[in-house]
Order: C-alpha cells, then structure tokens, then sequence
C-alpha cells in the first residue's frame, strides 16, 4: 500500500541526513509501527510522505505509483494523516472540524453530499466523540482533541491511516480505546501506519515494528523480532531489560535507573 | 453564520450607507436622499448626493470591504488572529512611495499610485524574504518577512522626513492618516475592479483556507498544496490592501478587527468569514467617515484615527471574552 524505498531526507543547512536510505511498507490489513528515539527521524517520514520535505534520494510509493508525482488531493483521498503537531486558533466547531476531513472529496464549489455526511458521522460514531460535537476545538482537552483529530482522519475515508504519536496526551483508558480503533481498523483492511513512542503497546497491537536510529533501519520485523534488550539499550541509550508481559505475553521493556548503569 | 445574522448585517451596511449620504455639513432626510438620487428636486442637493456623497460612501464601502476580506483571509491563512492586510509590508511600502512622491513634488495624483507601487513593491520583497529564508510556505516566516520589511520601510520613511521640508511631511502625513474625503467615480470604477476580482479569489480559495488554518503539515495530509494557496491569499490580499491604500491612504486596524466581529456573530468557515467580514468592514468604514465628517465641523478627522478610535473598545471588549 504505501512503500518508502531507500528514502533519505536532509533539512536546510543540515550536515547530516534527517533520514538515510529508510526502507519500509505498510500493508493493507496491518498496523505497521515505526518506533525509535527523539530525533531518529520517524515524524521526517510522515513529512516526506505528504510532500512537506523534498527527498534527497529514493521514492515513495501508493499503491505502486509515486505519492509525489500525481495531485495531493487524490493522494489525500486515499492516504489520511494525523500529523503529530496540530493547532486550530480558531474556534471552529468540532463536527465542522471532522467534516475538513472530506476536503479532498469536494471540488471550489460543490456542497457535501450525502456520502461525505455519512463518512463524517460514521467516523464520530466510530472514535465516540458525540459528546463533543458541538463544542469548539480551541476547548477541548489534549486528550479529547486527539480524539477529534483521529477522527478527521477517518472521515476522510481512505485505504491508508498514518498517524505520528495519535495518543499524546491520552490517559490508559483513552489510549488504550486508541489502539483498539487502529486494530478494528486495520482488521477491516485499511493499511495503519503509526509512529508511536509507546513501546510496550505497539509491541502488542502492531503487526509489523521498524525500529529507526539516527535516520537509518536499525532493525525491523515482529514485535519479539525487535524488541531485544541489547539493540534497544544501543538504540535509546539508556540501561534496559526486556521482559514478558504478565497479563498478555508480549515483548516489554522496562527501563533501568540510571545508576544501575554501568 | 444563521440567515437573520446576514439580514442584520445587511440591514447594518444599508442604514450605514443611508447615513453616509444623508449626514454632512448640509443634512439631508431620507426622503431628500431618495429623490436627489433619482435626479430629482433640489439641483444641489442632486448634485452633493450623486458627485460628492455617493462615490465618498462606495469608495468607503470598497475600502472597509476589501480590508475585512483580506484580513480574514490572511488571519486563517497564516493562523494568525493578530494578522492584518498590512502585514505584508503594504503599509511601509505604501508610506514609502507616498513620501517619496510627496518629497519629488509629483502633482499629487500621482501621490496613490506612487502608494500603490510602493505597497506592490513591499509585498514582493517580503515573499522573496520570506523564499530565501527557506520556510517551505511556513507562515511565520513570512509574517516575520513582512516585518523585516516594514521596519526597514519605517526607518527610510524617518530618514526621508527628517531632512525634508514641513510642507513635505505635512503632506505625506495626511495622506498616510487616510481618508475618502477626494472620492470620484474614477476611483469608485477601479477600486470596484480591484476589491471585486480580489474578494473573488479569496472566495474561491475559502475552503482551502480552512484546511491551511490547521497548520502547513496538516492541509498538505488533506491534499492542500500548501505554497499555491498561501501565494494565492498573499497576492489577493496584496492586491486588496495596496488598491484600497491608492483609494484611501492608510486605513488601520478594520482588517484586524473586522474578521473578529464576524467570527463572534457565528462565521464558523472562511467562506461566510470572508464574505461576512468584506460586509461588516465596508459598514465600518463608511460609519468610521460618516464620524469623521461630522465629529468636529468644519474640519475632518483623519478616517484611519476615526476607525482606530472606534476599533479599540470593540477591540477590549473581545479581549476580556477570551480572558
């Protein structure tokens, strides 16, 4: 569905590569995870797959065709991104907020038909957030506002979710209803990829993990494939075991204080 | 924005207008206004409504209608509510044309043309900052752009006058503070041109603009090129401020306020923001000169003070909302 191919990124007056010769696919019916330190690239990855960063090298593909060569808007209408950064300074009503996620359905002029408003309140039914509807995004909480957001995202109705750290702010439950979401989702065909500093659940809700460092793969595969105490130490620098989760078996880390270092 | 929303603002602009008319160093009732219109009754009551106070309260109108629109538009664009028409440079490029026009005895029709040339230049400048400091269509580079650029507008205004002749920032001072006091039909055809084809192109990128208020990352997500839409609000709004700068001098603080007014009365996306705020400005400007007429006779206040001293205690009292 979307495939990154040897794709490297550098920013302005920038010595060293934001990314550096990343492979990577997201496949349909799976949530594929990037995960990995601050810095290490993942949200460069989303950027470049909107075409907000200019790649230096390599390719990224929808479907097989090049995501920058044809228009955005149809790209939109496939691939939905929640970014990690997003402010509305203005107080537009969250129903209307979710609708922008039809954007690139509708031409200048054309009204929303009867699809997009079904898209929109499928995608408020699916995230839960009919409480909230008629309140302005500007006071929602951050937990609430990820919420809205995730649901935008889905109301734009594509084959392909990307979405850079969705449950910021979020506490277990709402997290956790998160998660679930995106496993629904990807189990109802769509292509999920998540950039995710939440090790522990993405060892246990991704199907797929890319674990990146300093703009290159540093290891990629299962969950219990990457989720290895020494590459993990190397990774993110800091003292670490990797353990079973009691309750579900999975893969988790459990970070070390830092005196027991060394 | 709900239907009777529009009819009252309607309404608002139409008795603004009336009044515009109506109010001066002669009164006229509303009944005079209606049959001088028509060419009819009192020679020179006909010939005040139709060569002076008519084209004065268009002229007006365009001027508060295209600043209100601009600053809507370039407000969602760069998700900024501080965000107005003369951000871009307009006002200092506008300033410095004027002066220098003022300052080479140019006959003084070339003075808003002088302006307009200016304020086109300012903005060219500040999108070529704002491109060479490699923001990739970010906002704040351009908002900082623009005031780079008026800065530097200001310091050469300052050295210009301070060698310059009393008559000259004498001169160059009025025209700066605005005003439509000089309003001809010519004037009403082209800023018509203008503020019409400008307020178009905004319509036309409104829904676009509600993606781009969400920031840079997440309207290209949905599909928004990014760089085409924010040039598309910058040059439009470019337009509409340096054509109604030519019109009227500098009139401050409407394409600032208005866009607030309109969001207060319900305008939830740009399209009713636009075309609510081109409503609201226009009614504001023409009451800012009707004041400005009759405030303190025989003289007339400056419009661009009149529309400040009326847009600040709108201005606190939004201000105390949001605390």
């Amino acid at each position: 569905m979307i495939a990154f191919r040897d794709v490297a990124v550098r920013y302005p007056r920038r010595e060293v590569l934001a990314l550096d010769g990343v492979s990577l696919e997201a496949t349909r019916g799976r949530i594929t995870a990037v995960v990995g330190p601050n810095g290490s690239g993942k949200s460069t990855l989303v950027r470049a797959l909107v075409g907000r960063v200019p790649l230096a090298r390599g390719g990224i593909a929808v479907d097989g065709a090049d995501a920058g060569a044809g228009s955005r808007r149809e790209l939109a209408t496939r691939v939905a991104v929640v970014t990690q950064r997003e402010e509305s300074p203005f107080p537009i009503g969250v129903h209307d907020y979710v609708a922008l996620g039809r954007h690139p359905h509708l031409g200048v002029w054309r009204a929303p038909s009867a699809v997009d408003r079904a898209a929109v309140a499928r995608a408020i039914a699916v995230t839960e957030i009919e409480a909230l509807t008629d309140r302005p995004v500007t006071e929602l909480s951050g937990g609430e506002w990820q919420r809205v957001r995730l649901a935008r995202a889905v109301a734009q109705g594509g084959d392909a979710l990307v979405l850079d750290e969705p449950t910021t702010f979020l506490d277990v439950g709402h997290e956790m209803a998160v998660f679930e979401l995106l496993s629904r989702l990807a189990r109802e065909g769509q292509a999920v990829l998540l950039v995710s500093h939440q090790l522990n659940l993405v060892a246990r809700f991704a199907d797929h993990l890319v674990l990146l460092h300093r703009g290159t793969v540093a290891a990629h595969g299962s969950p219990a494939e990457v989720m290895l105490g020494p590459v993990l130490e190397r990774v993110y620098d800091w003292p670490l075991v990797v353990t079973r989760d009691p309750a579900v078996g999975a893969p988790s880390l459990v970070p070390l204080r830092s005196r027991s270092r060394g | 924005m709900r239907l009777s929303r529009w009819l009252l603002i309607g309404l608002a602009l139409a008795a603004a207008a009336l009044a515009g008319i109506a109010f001066g160093t002669l009164r006229l009732s509303p009944p005079d206004v209606w049959h001088a219109a028509l060419g009819q009754g009192d020679p020179m009551h006909v010939t005040i409504v139709r060569s002076l106070r008519l084209p004065r309260v268009l002229l007006a109108a365009l001027v508060g209608a295209g600043l209100g629109a601009a600053g809507a538009a370039l407000q969602g664009a760069t998700r900024n509510a501080l965000a107005e028409p003369y951000l871009l440079g307009v006002s200092g490029g506008a300033a410095v044309g004027a002066v220098l026009a003022v300052a080479l005895h140019a006959p003084p029709a070339l003075i808003p043309l002088a302006g307009f040339a200016g304020a086109l230049a300012a903005v060219a400048l500040t999108l070529l900052v704002a491109r060479a400091g490699g923001g990739h269509g970010d906002a704040r580079t351009v908002l900082m752009a623009g005031v780079v650029v008026g800065s530097f507008a200001n310091a050469a205004i300052m050295v210009a006058l301070s060698n310059a002749d009393p008559s000259v920032v004498r001169g160059a001072l009025w025209w700066m503070m605005g005003s439509v006091a000089d309003a001809s039909w010519p004037q009403v055809r082209v800023l018509s041109l203008f503020v019409a084809v400008g307020i178009a192109i905004l319509i036309a990128l409104a829904r676009a603009i509600d993606v781009l208020a969400l920031g840079e990352d997440t309207a290209a997500g949905l599909g928004v090129d990014v760089a085409r839409v924010s040039l598309g609000v910058y040059v439009a709004g470019a337009l509409l401020a340096a054509g109604t700068v030519a019109a009227a001098g500098l009139v401050g603080f409407v394409g600032l306020l208005v866009p607030h007014l309109v969001r207060l009365a319900g305008a939830r996306t740009h399209r009713g923001l636009i075309a609510g705020a081109a409503i609201v400005g226009a009614t504001l400007v023409v009451l800012a000169d009707v004041i400005a007429r009759v405030a303190l006779p025989p003289s007339e206040l400056p419009l661009g003070a009149v529309t400040a001293l009326v847009g600040v205690p709108f201005f606190l009292a939004r201000l105390r909302r949001l605390a």
